[in-house]
C-alpha cells in the first residue's frame, strides 16, 4: 500500500524496502522538472533528512527523506530524463528507495485518504 | 518536497491577494486558468496550463502574448525635444538629445556613485506635434524610486506625466509580425527599435518593434479598458498563446538580458554590468551623467569585476546567489541569475566575476548544494537575437 507525507512524498513499502517519489499533485504544482539531484546509494538517511532536490525551470524544491534507513537504489532514468517526473510522477518516476528497519515510521504516516483531504 | 513554496494553489487564493494590484488582464489570466503569483506588488501570471517550458519555447517558434501592464509608463513633457530630452540626459549615459523621432532607446538612470538606479526603454514620440514628449517605460520593482528620481531632477519647464490608465503587452516571436499586419498595418513597417502611434482594430494605441525575449515583436500600449478585447484578439491566433513571468524570464536570460534587482542594482556600474556600450561616444567626453568620474575611469581602465555569461558543464543549474569559484575553491564572483533554458535545453546563468577571469570559455567552480561543480565564461547571448532590422 502508499502511504504519503505533508511534503507531497508517496511511500510504498514491499519486504522491508520502500520506493519513495513525489505525488502526481506535486510534479503538477512543480511544472516541467529540468533535473534531479539522487542521493548517493549507501547512504544512511534519518526521517527528515534533505536528500535530494528537484528542479523546475523556475526553482529547486527540497525533497526530504520520509523514513530513517539505507539509500539501496536510485532511479537513474531520472538523470536523462527528469520530464520523466511529469509523465508518471507514481511510477516509472520514482526518486530512491530506502531499506528501512522498523515499519513503525511507514505506519505513522498519512493514508490515500488522508492525503487526498490534505490537497483539497 | 517544498511544494507550496512557489506558487500559491489557485483555489486557496483569497485575502493574500486582496493586497496586490490587478492589471486590466487580470480576470483573464484567472479566466485562462494561469497560476497567479506575487510580482512587484502585483497579482501577476507566472505560468498558464501549458506551463513554463512550452509558453517559453511557443514564443521561440510562434507568438507569445505577454501581460507587461505592472511596467511604469510615463512621460516627460517640456515645450520641445531639445528640453525634455536635455532634462533627461542629466541622469542617463545615453544620447536622448540625438534621439530620432519615434525612435527608441535602451538606457539607464544612474545615481551619484555612478550605479545602476534602474534601466528603461525611452521614445522620443514620432509625430512632430508632440515632439516634447518622451516616453518612458520602467521595472515595476523601480517604479516609484524612478519616478521620485526624475521628479527631483527635473527642471521647472519639463513635468513628468505618470500613466495609469493604459495596459502595457508584448508579442514576441517570428510570428508576430504577420498576425500584428492583420490589426496593426503601421506596426508591420516598424524596423527594429522604432515606435509610432497606431490604430489596433480601429482602438488607438502605441506600438513599438521592441522586447525582452531576444525575438522580432511589439510591445503594445492600449487604453485599459480596451486591454482585454485587444488581447484576446490575439490569443484567438492559433499561433498565439499566453505567455507567464516564468517564461519571460528564461526567455530573457538566454538572450543575455539583465533583470533589475538581480543583475542591475545600485552598487554595479554600466560597465560593471557589461552595458559600457549605453554610454554614447559624445558623451564620454562630455560627461554630464551621475557617476561619470568612476564609470569613465572603468570605461579606460577596466571594472574590477564584470557581468558574464556562466554555462554548468552538466545538467543542475546553478542559481542567483551562487558562488563561483576558480580552479583553486577561490570565490571569484556569484551567480545573479540563473536557471534552465528550454531553447539551450541545459541550464544556463549571468553573474559577476573578477574581470582578470572573465575571458569566454574560463573554467569555473560553481557552488551548488554544498559540491564544487564544473562550469565555464559563457558567450552572450545564449540564443542569437532574431531582430527584424
Amino acid at each position: 500500500m502508499q502511504r504519503y507525507t505533508e511534503d507531497h512524498e508517496y511511500v510504498r513499502l514491499e519486504g522491508g524496502i520502500t520506493t519513495v517519489g513525489i505525488t502526481n499533485h506535486a510534479q503538477e504544482q512543480l511544472g516541467d522538472v529540468v533535473f534531479v539531484d539522487l542521493p548517493e546509494v549507501g547512504k544512511t538517511v534519518a526521517k527528515g533528512d534533505e536528500i535530494a532536490v528537484v528542479e523546475s525551470v523556475k526553482a529547486a524544491s527540497e525533497i526530504y527523506a520520509p523514513l530513517s534507513g539505507e539509500i539501496v537504489e536510485v532511479n537513474e532514468a531520472l538523470t536523462d530524463n527528469p520530464a520523466l517526473v511529469n509523465e508518471d510522477a507514481e511510477g516509472k518516476a520514482w526518486f530512491f528507495k530506502i531499506k528501512i528497519a522498523a515499519s513503525a515510521e511507514f505506519e505513522a504516516l498519512m493514508d490515500e485518504a488522508a492525503y487526498k483531504q490534505l490537497i483539497t | 518536497m517544498t511544494a507550496g513554496r512557489e506558487n500559491p494553489n489557485r483555489e486557496q487564493r483569497s485575502d493574500a491577494e486582496a493586497e496586490f494590484e490587478r492589471t486590466p488582464l487580470y480576470d483573464l489570466h484567472v479566466a485562462l486558468g494561469a497560476k497567479m503569483v506575487a510580482f512587484a506588488g502585483y497579482a501577476m501570471p507566472v505560468s498558464y496550463p501549458l506551463g513554463v517550458m512550452q509558453e517559453h519555447l511557443h514564443a521561440r517558434n510562434k507568438a507569445g502574448l505577454f501581460d507587461v501592464s505592472h511596467m511604469g509608463q510615463a512621460f516627460l513633457v517640456g515645450p520641445d525635444h531639445e528640453t525634455s530630452s536635455t532634462a533627461l540626459e542629466a541622469l542617463v549615459p545615453g544620447s536622448i538629445v540625438g534621439l530620432g523621432p519615434g525612435r527608441i532607446r535602451y538606457t539607464l538612470l544612474l545615481n551619484q556613485d555612478g550605479g545602476i538606479v534602474d534601466d528603461l526603454m525611452v521614445t522620443r514620440s514620432s509625430s512632430s506635434d508632440d515632439d516634447g514628449r518622451l516616453y518612458l517605460v520602467v521595472n515595476a520593482s523601480r517604479k516609484d524610486v524612478d519616478y521620485a528620481l526624475l521628479a527631483e531632477s527635473l527642471p521647472s519647464d519639463v513635468v513628468l506625466q505618470q500613466v495609469s490608465d493604459r495596459a502595457l503587452m508584448a508579442l514576441q516571436g517570428p510570428r508576430a509580425d504577420a498576425i500584428m499586419r492583420q490589426h496593426c498595418p503601421k506596426a508591420g513597417g516598424l524596423g527594429f527599435m522604432a515606435a509610432t502611434s497606431a490604430e489596433f482594430d480601429g482602438i488607438d494605441c502605441h506600438v513599438s518593434r521592441s522586447g525582452y525575449t531576444g525575438e522580432d515583436g511589439f510591445e503594445l500600449s492600449i487604453p485599459s479598458k480596451h486591454a482585454e478585447r485587444v488581447a484576446r484578439t490575439l490569443l484567438d491566433h492559433d499561433d498565439v498563446e499566453a505567455i507567464g513571468l516564468g517564461a519571460r524570464d528564461s526567455l530573457r536570460l538566454e538572450a543575455g538580458f539583465c533583470l533589475y534587482g538581480h543583475d542591475l542594482d545600485e552598487t554595479t556600474s554600466p560597465i560593471e554590468a557589461a552595458l559600457g556600450w549605453t554610454i554614447a561616444k559624445r558623451r564620454r567626453t562630455e560627461g554630464g551623467f551621475p557617476g561619470a568620474e568612476r564609470i569613465l575611469r572603468e570605461l579606460s581602465d577596466g571594472p574590477a569585476r564584470v557581468r558574464v555569461g556562466i554555462a554548468p558543464e552538466g545538467r543542475a543549474p546553478a542559481r542567483e546567489g551562487t558562488e563561483i569559484v576558480d580552479a583553486d575553491g577561490r570565490a571569484i564572483g556569484v551567480v545573479t541569475s540563473g536557471g534552465f533554458g528550454p531553447s539551450v535545453g541545459g541550464p544556463v546563468a549571468m553573474g559577476y566575476v573578477d574581470t582578470v577571469l572573465s575571458e569566454v570559455g574560463t573554467e569555473v567552480g560553481l557552488m551548488v548544494r554544498g559540491k564544487q561543480l564544473p562550469g565555464r565564461v559563457a558567450k552572450l547571448p545564449f540564443v542569437p537575437h532574431r531582430y527584424r532590422r
